[in-house]
């Protein structure tokens, strides 16, 4: 598993009900299912890696979180996860205030543009930048609203969403990520995980 | 085609039963098959409930019409419901004409087949008829009930009125009512069957007659709502029968004409006019929005079952749509729920021909489901 991901299990309760918004294959719930016994849900819209998640014997459904988040009952979960996927939505603000209003608990994984060899990439290539955690190039990308972690603290600020945990994952280490340090985070961050609730 | 109702598998159950019409059943036969073995533990028994033209004959040779099972593409040795590892199911359902008490069974009061006189029955009456059947068998949860189409509403029902009899449930291709299209295609066929003046009012039995037109064209009809327009434009296009110009008359000029008939009057063969009657009349009752007030989450309130529920994308008889509420209803009181819609051109007949994504899904769903059922026993 990689590290972000075993970073981001071990922000979930025990026992907890848990939402994977963006499920994929299943990996991270079956895991979650496994070593802390979750009862978990998942979204996932493309059909193949539904079948593969039913498959693993998880609750998947078919669907685009962006219209199917609707249907969720409020507060029916104790987290929400969306690892990765913030920035591929058309509406990343309302989604993530739709995780809030389903889950007590929101963590949300995102690559940082803020990065600096994203921004060393752009600065002196002039061309959007290609990197680990950012892989494609600009007419391939599913990424429509890229953000830096300090983005997204802005955006928790304007939304009173309560930053509960913020960490840092770089070149294969983890740090926390605070007020103090946030510009430096900013630029060192290849992903932010945050723990958020409102 | 020489039928044959010998070798049919019956349980009388001599239990009265409740009809949701009013009346009483005094004792009723339901013929059933099953296929692969109950193990020890009674834990790998799977029901399946057959859809408006189906039987119990799910998979091998159908004993009566020497044809293949309805359901051998899903349903066998090494298929996605695997009979070597699982024990399968299936009555005929209450109403139907495969051995089950129906229509065109004797009526004991009068020792005449029952034909108009037999009550009108609905799905839940069909479900609860076949509870005796488990019963019988000595299984006290099975791993799954699933069906497609009309099975798939005896799959919901029987999760509403059975909620600790089952561990999972797969319906497909169905919706929690029938909605008016639904109800409106079920009448334009009722209304063929009747119009034969060889129905007779619905005692052609007595009277030995066949209303073989009505019937085929109620089958035709329905054929058409089974097939997506894509699917049918694909099959068929405008290609000719066996010639190579229209011929300015009424006979099959084109291929999907005598497909058609076909399809109508090989149905004729094995099916019971006021049987059709009787189904229809059973899906079109179906409701279980308004059974719980509108509220369909209600309806499964009490229940720990795990759903799996599948969709066709050209099936616009019981369209996603519905499916997608009956998730929503799921999701609504934290039922362990999937889905999954299968993206096809075979329209609402999809669950029935080689569709290798549902039964992809069909069996990731089922074998994962049996590795958790048997930790849980």
């Amino acid at each position: 598993m990689k590290l972000e991901d075993d970073v981001l299990a071990g922000l979930i309760d025990i026992n907890s009900r848990v939402l994977d918004v963006g499920c994929g294959d299943g990996s991270l719930l079956l895991h979650l299912k496994k070593n802390k016994r979750v009862d978990g849900r998942g979204i996932e819209i493309d059909q193949k890696r539904v079948q593969e998640s039913v498959a693993k014997g998880l609750a998947v459904i078919e669907g685009d979180a962006e219209k199917d988040l609707i249907n969720y009952p409020d507060s029916s979960f104790d987290f929400a996860i969306l690892n990765q996927s913030l920035q591929q939505f058309y509406d990343p603000r309302v989604v993530l205030n739709e995780l809030l209003r389903i889950a007590k608990n929101a963590i949300v994984t995102i690559p940082n543009f803020g990065y600096w060899k994203v921004r060393i990439n752009l600065l002196f290539q002039g061309t959007m930048p290609v990197t680990k955690t950012l892989p494609n190039t600009w007419y391939n990308t599913p990424n429509l609203h890229m953000c830096t972690i300090k983005d997204f603290y802005n955006l928790c600020k304007l939304d009173n969403i309560k930053i509960i945990k913020s960490i840092s994952v770089s070149g294969g280490k983890i740090s926390n990520i605070q007020k103090g340090n946030l510009e430096i985070k900013n630029l060192l961050s290849e992903i932010g995980i945050f723990l958020i609730t409102k | 085609m020489n039928l044959n109702f010998k070798n049919i598998k019956k349980i009388r159950i001599e239990k009265p039963l409740k009809l949701d019409c009013g009346s009483t059943l005094n004792g009723f036969d339901i013929a059933y098959e099953t296929y692969g073995k109950l193990n020890e533990s009674k834990n790998n028994a799977i029901l399946v409930f057959h859809a408006l033209s189906g039987d119990q004959f799910v998979t091998e040779t159908n004993t009566v019409t020497n044809k293949e099972g309805w359901w051998n593409m899903a349903v066998g040795k090494n298929k996605s419901i695997d009979t070597n590892k699982y024990f399968v199911i299936c009555a005929n359902v209450l109403g139907g004409c495969m051995g089950s008490t129906g229509p065109k069974e004797i009526d004991p009061s009068t020792g005449k087949p029952y034909g108009l006189n037999f009550p009108v029955v609905t799905i839940k009456d069909m479900v609860s008829a076949q509870i005796h059947l488990l019963d019988f068998l000595g299984i006290k949860k099975t791993l799954a009930v699933l069906g497609g189409s009309m099975g798939g509403m005896q799959a919901l029902q029987f999760c509403t009125l059975f909620p600790d009899r089952t561990f999972a449930a797969i319906p497909i291709a169905c919706a929690a009512s029938h909605s008016a299209q639904n109800i409106a295609f079920n009448e334009l066929a009722r209304q063929a069957i009747m119009a034969d003046s060889e129905w007779d009012n619905g005692n052609y039995l007595i009277s030995g007659k066949i209303p073989r037109k009505g019937l085929a064209i109620a089958r035709m009809a329905g054929h058409i709502s089974y097939l997506s327009e894509q699917g049918l434009q694909n099959k068929f296009g405008r290609k000719l029968q066996e010639q190579t110009d229209v011929k300015f008359s009424f006979d099959a000029d084109f291929e999907v004409e005598s497909y058609l008939k076909y399809q109508g009057y090989s149905f004729v063969d094995r099916f019971d006019a006021n049987s059709y009657l009787y189904i229809t009349r059973a899906m079109d009752y179906f409701d279980l929005y308004k059974k719980n007030d509108g509220n369909l989450s209600k309806a499964f309130r009490d229940s720990k079952i795990k759903y799996c529920i599948i969709s066709f994308s050209t099936d616009w008889l019981y369209p996603t749509a519905e499916s997608k509420k009956i998730v929503i209803a799921l999701n609504a009181i934290g039922a362990e729920v999937s889905f999954v819609e299968i993206i096809t051109n075979n329209g609402h007949d999809s669950f029935l021909v080689n569709e290798p994504a549902f039964f992809n899904t069909l069996k990731g769903f089922i074998d994962s489901t049996y590795e958790e059922f048997k930790n849980e026993a």
